[in-house]
């Protein structure tokens, strides 16, 4: 285990490095830099600006120097917001983004899961059938469609809920954003766990258990939900990376001030090393989420090992 | 395909109902230069974000330069096909021939090749596009390729497996004492065989790319006006919805119908390939 989890985290470096390399790369081979966009500078100005940011080095050093900041977990000043550190921006933006990601994740769960386990134990009956009608227009309907027809209805008909803005710590204006977010994810869920529920439930000692005389909750609950389950484990990785950039559009409708906004503002303004920062942690965040994902189904499916 | 495929294929109502409508937009937005007597360009300022009128001459009503909204739909249509076409065509073809080449080599090889794959699944990928799109320009030739290169990691997952057990049948053994070798081996008694579950992960991954691209086209970093794709004008709807809802409405319903209709006939294509179920 120890072993596994060590192997795990050294892959990881290589992954990192060819990310950071790809988008320095990237940023550094577009033409345009930083600082052209200010016509009114002096050179003397700007050519100081260049200095302080050590721009006019070599790409090499650039490059080098970027890695050995971020070995120490410094991400560097951000070009764009003077005086301010990309750790900084990242420190202010991520608490929104966890909280509208993780509900978002919990509610595709709980609903997308719930949906799926009932409509199997339904095959065949209207409740089956309108529940997955229901999972393919959450699949279908996309995300920036679905973000402002639910704030044309909850909002701006019904008042139910804030429109948009931010709150720290205010269930109501989480509410919205997360839904959005949750809905495509509770859609493929739901589909899954129906299928995956039928092919448990169709199995021998589920008969076995049947035959047995156990009642049929006992039967659901102690018995097929475990292995039903493995399936939406493997899914939760590609969800955990869905829900994270798909939190970039939801940020820029609801307008609120996570990281995915500023990623925008920061690729169209050349803001190099914030857009590498959020690249990066990004980066960081779907190697761990995978990571948990596999240790979560070796949980759950003990034949799984570890290896 | 064989006629069994297809005989199974047309048993399934869904998936004709798929079929039909996923036709008819094909056809519309082929034609809607003779189908209609406006163009897309050409404002009207005499009727300026004109709601739906069935019986009245702009069918869907007008956007808010008074240029009839079925039309430039269609355009949007005809551009957002393109674009889910030609990228899934590009990532099918990188994908099988990445993965058939990595599952019949096998051995440090594949080791390699799926090591590639599982990397650069961890790359965040949407925030590579928008850098591309940004700092490249934004023609309709870089989305082509940065969502084509993105998207073929599934299919050459799927392939490398398929490839793998494939490679254990009696004929691979019957075609390689007959002294087939190499990439004659993949391209003439490998790929063939994986035709099948190809198409069907071609018709799922179209979708995904119309999805893709309409959410770069919403970002203001897809296709550019006065080009106009779905998302594009789905961006412009939402920004009015308020005030014009048909705006927002009619872009997103075709939108909506097309990944539908891809989606359903991609789950009959499974199921016509697979009788024996997987949902």
């Amino acid at each position: 285990m120890t072993r596994y989890l060590l192997r795990r985290l050294l892959v990881a470096v290589p992954t990192l490095l060819l990310i950071t390399t790809l988008g320095f790369a990237l940023l550094h081979a577009a033409p345009g830099g930083p600082f052209d966009a200010d016509k009114r500078m002096l050179p003397a100005i700007q050519q100081a600006i260049e200095a302080r940011y050590h721009l006019h080095e070599p790409l090499w050093r650039q490059y080098l120097r970027y890695l050995g900041q971020l070995a120490h977990g410094d991400l560097g000043p951000s070009f764009q917001y003077r005086g301010t550190s990309v750790n900084q921006i990242i420190a202010q933006g991520l608490p929104v983004d966890a909280a509208v990601g993780l509900s978002a994740l919990a509610l595709a769960l709980l609903a997308g899961g719930g949906i799926g386990v009932t409509a199997a134990l339904r095959e065949g009956g209207a409740w089956d059938h309108a529940a997955m009608a229901l999972a393919a227009v959450g699949i279908s309907v996309p995300l920036f469609v679905l973000a402002p027809l639910l704030v044309l209805i909850f909002a701006v008909t019904l008042h139910w809920l804030p429109a948009g803005d931010w709150v720290a710590g205010s269930p109501s204006h989480l509410l919205l954003p997360a839904l959005a977010l949750a809905l495509p994810y509770a859609g493929y869920i739901a589909r899954l766990m129906r299928g995956s529920t039928l092919e448990v439930l169709n199995s021998p000692f589920i008969r076995t258990a049947q035959a047995k005389g156990l009642p049929s909750h006992h039967i659901l609950w102690h018995h097929a939900l475990r292995p039903a389950l493995t399936p939406l484990v493997s899914y939760l990785g590609p969800a955990f990376a869905g829900v994270l950039t798909g939190s970039i559009v939801v940020e820029s409708i609801f307008g609120l001030p996570g990281i995915g906004r500023f990623f925008i503002t920061a690729a169209l303004n050349r803001d190099y090393t914030l857009v590498m920062g959020i690249t990066v942690l990004y980066g960081t965040l779907i190697i761990l989420c995978n990571l948990l994902a596999d240790l979560c189904y070796a949980w759950i499916d003990p034949r799984v090992r570890l290896a | 395909m064989s006629s069994q495929v297809l005989a199974r294929l047309r048993a399934q109502r869904l998936t004709r109902i798929a079929a039909a409508v996923l036709a008819a937009i094909v056809l519309a937005s082929l034609l809607v230069p003779w189908l209609s007597p406006y163009d897309s360009y050409t404002p009207d300022f005499a009727l300026l974000s004109h709601p739906p009128m069935l019986a009245g001459a702009h069918v869907l009503g007008t956007d808010p330069l008074g240029r009839d909204l079925l039309v430039r739909v269609m355009w949007g249509c005809r551009i957002s096909l393109a674009i889910g076409v030609v990228a899934t065509l590009m990532s099918v073809l990188i994908g099988v021939s990445w993965g058939a080449i990595a599952g019949y080599a096998g051995g440090t090889t594949d080791q390699l090749m799926m090591r590639v794959v599982d990397v650069l699944y961890s790359v965040p990928f949407v925030p590579f596009v928008i850098v591309l799109t940004v700092l490249f320009g934004r023609g309709l030739w870089l989305i082509f390729l940065a969502i084509g290169a993105v998207s073929w990691l599934d299919i050459a997952r799927i392939v490398r497996g398929q490839t793998l057990s494939l490679k254990q049948r009696e004929f691979i053994e019957a075609a390689r004492i007959a002294g087939v070798h190499g990439i004659g081996m993949i391209r003439r008694h490998i790929v063939p065989n994986l035709l099948g579950i190809v198409a069907v992960y071609a018709t799922l991954t179209i979708p995904a790319v119309i999805l893709f691209e309409a959410l770069l086209s919403f970002l203001g970093m897809g296709v550019q006006s006065p080009m106009a794709s779905l998302g594009s004008l789905v961006a412009d709807g939402a920004s009015d919805m308020q005030s014009h809802p048909h705006l927002l409405i009619v872009p997103a319903a075709f939108l909506t119908a097309i990944i539908y209709a891809f989606n359903y006939l991609g789950d009959g294509l499974r199921k016509a390939l697979d009788p024996r179920g997987q949902p």
